[in-house]
């Protein structure tokens, strides 16, 4: 699964073997196995209850595995937890900040945890507060900042020793698109400081910012590689169009030939077919037959979202 | 370390082992703790019910308990069914009403009147004189006095059977005192530690225990299950903070809070229910922190079970019920049947009554307590043991 070429004979930074967790009779996590190398942005993508906050909570240490190993910065996450946890920040999906603190004591609270002392930490922290931008709000008590402010605050507390790898989990979930850029910004300029970074997001947009992606389902790591190569994975090409019966004009085209695949975007079709020109022809052709009126063609480039939908719907027919 | 006569060789070599403990993982433990303190400290001072919980809780549950739970009676509503109408009768009945225990409110002048006054509540015993009381009096023959007594409510009954008969007695010695003089055995009474026969004085030092495993328990087990629900708890986990310095900076500020409540408690029962402490306030203090200590340990075990603050309130409500029914705080071990006096052993409340009436009502030292202390002792080592085993330090 892994074709990357890059290996540059460094140990990879992360490293799992047959990964798993059950939760009574539910599988979380399935044989993973996945390497994540010093300075990529690693991003975990999925539907809901694939299993990405396990597979987080596994690489942090702070959960068991059933079966299998990983090795996070060259240590056992079993054998070595407490040495893993002095080299990674890991923030939660929810807020996990103690509320009825100020923004400065949870700072605060952090570094002494993490033993900063000295002179680094008075600079350290004031770094972090202006990074991400809440040096006006030291005295608020967490509990009250805006959500965007407190993921910026999360990712601070989670900064403050300066750890060498970074989990996120769905870190813009429920944060407002200037507050999802911003927060984008200061994980790019965390990369360009060597901090590797596993993020988990539900945004195909914020997929396509990942050096590679990993698409998790039902627990199983289905693909792994760099968006640009995963876009590559879909076959042929992609028309949109408006039908004037969505419904009717899916069943339709499912039977085309030259048509591999049929998405609904809202109330648009994505039409997977081998060639463009041939293809646009044969929609025509068989909605018109039946009545149905298209408006809006046009070619699109093929998407993250559009590889993943039609990644995850070939995973359900073989599973079938 | 064994102590070796090598000298300087000994002490370079204690020197290297104390700075290797004061470096690497064990140095940063104190300031980890500390940090958790300093924050629990903030949560603590910031949250209403929390305080409220900790300064009010033991006052309302002294001054309630300490009123409610009083098992003196006195003004005990009496009938008086006078049948002899004489100096004699008259006298009998004042003696009655001197003692303080009796309030002679109602005279009847029929049985079935009495028997209406019963039924009815309106008093709670009768005394009877017959016809004729004066005229033997006098003729030194004996003569009977009815006393009728409600017995539904047994501990006043027998309190009116107990008030009732010694005053008879006491009236009829002087009879006979006056008549002849001659020997004859005669029990005299002397009560140690609480003459007044008390309650207060035997209930307030009791409170000081529950009250204390009330707070300790709840307090610290709530604190720690609002983190796992908060979902702050996953946050920690993740740091290299280690389980036993998240349990000590979890339970530092509460047993400093708790020994505030003890010392509420202390000077609420001296000065407002006047019951003083006899033995020592230091033996005391040290006894009450290592109680403390216990039960802080069950607040951790229920926070290791409980998920939710509800399920946590629910637990601790479950340790509560045998620490009142089984520690002898509210009834008299000795009149419970075996199998409940065998399970009383293992509540750790019922030694620490024993230790604190012993020092404040008794005035012992550590001697005549030394089982109890050495029972509590084992219980809170035990009870700390198990419960920093059961705290993990990972998610389930």
């Amino acid at each position: 699964m892994n074709s990357d070429t890059s290996t540059g004979g460094e140990a990879p930074v992360i490293d799992t073997h047959g990964l798993r967790r059950v939760f009574g009779k539910t599988v979380a996590v399935d044989g993973l196995d996945l390497t994540v190398k010093r300075g990529e942005v690693f991003g975990l993508v999925g539907p809901d209850g694939a299993g990405k906050t396990t597979v987080l909570r596994l690489l942090a240490a702070i959960m068991k595995p059933s079966a299998g190993s990983a090795i996070v910065a060259g240590h056992d996450t079993v054998q070595d937890a407490e040495a893993i946890k002095e080299r990674i920040g890991y923030m939660a999906q929810i807020f996990s900040l103690y509320r009825d603190l100020s923004v400065q004591e949870n700072i605060n609270f952090f570094a002494d945890v993490y033993g900063v002392t000295g002179e680094a930490r008075q600079q350290r922290i004031e770094r972090l507060l202006t990074f991400a931008r809440l040096t006006g709000f030291r005295e608020r008590r967490a509990g009250r900042l805006s959500g965007g402010m407190q993921k910026k605050l999360g990712l601070a507390c989670t900064l403050i020793h300066e750890p060498d790898i970074l989990y996120l989990d769905e870190p813009t979930t429920g944060v407002d698109p200037v507050s999802r850029r911003e927060f984008w910004d200061i994980l790019t300029s965390l990369h360009t400081q060597g901090v590797t970074i596993v993020v988990t997001t539900p945004y195909m947009d914020e997929a396509e910012r990942c050096s590679r992606v990993g698409l998790m389902y039902r627990g199983r790591l289905i693909e792994c590689d760099t968006p640009e190569r995963i876009r590559g994975r879909i076959p042929g090409q992609v028309l949109e169009f408006l039908p004037g019966d969505r419904h009717r004009a899916r069943t339709i085209l499912h039977h085309v030939p030259g048509v591999s695949e049929v998405q609904s975007f809202g109330e648009l079709l994505h039409v997977f077919v081998e060639d463009l020109a041939s293809g646009e022809a044969a929609i025509y052709k068989a909605l018109g037959e039946a009545g149905i009126s298209i408006s809006a063609m046009r070619p699109i480039e093929p998407r993250m979202e559009e590889a993943f939908i039609s990644l995850i719907r070939r995973q359900e027919e073989t599973g079938k | 370390m064994i102590d070796t006569p090598a000298g300087s060789a000994y002490t370079g070599l204690r020197s290297v082992c104390i700075r290797r403990f004061l470096t690497g993982e064990r140095a940063r433990m104190i300031p980890r703790t500390l940090a958790i303190i300093r924050k629990e400290f903030l949560h603590i001072i910031r949250d209403r019910n929390t305080l409220i919980l900790i300064f009010l809780i033991p006052m309302i549950q002294m001054v309630l308990l300490g009123y409610a739970a009083r098992t003196d009676i006195d003004n005990i509503a009496m009938a008086v069914l006078d049948g002899d109408h004489s100096a004699a009768s008259r006298r009998l009945i004042q003696a009655f009403d001197a003692t303080g225990y009796f309030d002679m409110q109602r005279y009847v002048s029929s049985e079935q009147a009495m028997t209406d006054a019963l039924d009815r509540g309106l008093v709670r015993a009768a005394l009877v004189i017959p016809v004729g009381y004066e005229a033997a009096v006098l003729s030194s023959t004996p003569v009977e006095v009815g006393l009728v007594v409600d017995g539904s409510d047994p501990t006043v009954a027998n309190t009116v059977l107990a008030a009732g008969l010694q005053t008879g007695q006491a009236q009829s010695r002087a009879q006979v005192a006056a008549t002849i003089r001659r020997g004859g055995i005669e029990v005299r009474p002397s009560i140690w530690y609480n003459p007044g026969l008390e309650s207060v004085n035997y209930m307030i030092p009791a409170l000081m225990g529950m009250v204390l495993q009330f707070l300790a328990t709840l307090v610290t087990s709530l604190s720690i299950v609002r983190e796992r629900e908060l979902g702050t708890m996953e946050q920690i986990i993740v740091t290299p903070i280690r389980p036993i310095e998240l349990v000590l900076g979890k339970t530092i500020p509460y047993i400093l809070f708790s020994f505030i409540d003890l010392l509420e408690v202390l000077l609420i029962g001296t000065f407002w229910f006047g019951v003083p402490i006899k033995g020592s306030l230091l033996l005391l203090l040290g006894l009450s922190a290592m109680f403390l200590v216990g039960s802080l340990g069950i607040g951790i075990m229920i926070s290791t079970a409980a998920h939710t603050q509800q399920e946590a309130m629910l637990l601790g409500m479950l340790t509560l019920v045998p620490s009142i029914f089984l520690s002898g705080f509210l009834f008299p071990l000795e009149a419970m049947p075996w199998l409940l006096r065998i399970i009383s052993y293992v509540v750790p409340l019922r030694y620490m009554l024993v230790i604190v009436r012993g020092i404040v009502i008794k005035g012992v030292g550590l001697g005549p307590i030394a089982l109890e202390v050495a029972i509590l002792g084992v219980f809170c080592i035990l009870i700390l043991m198990v419960s920093a085993l059961r705290f993990r330090k990972s998610l389930e």
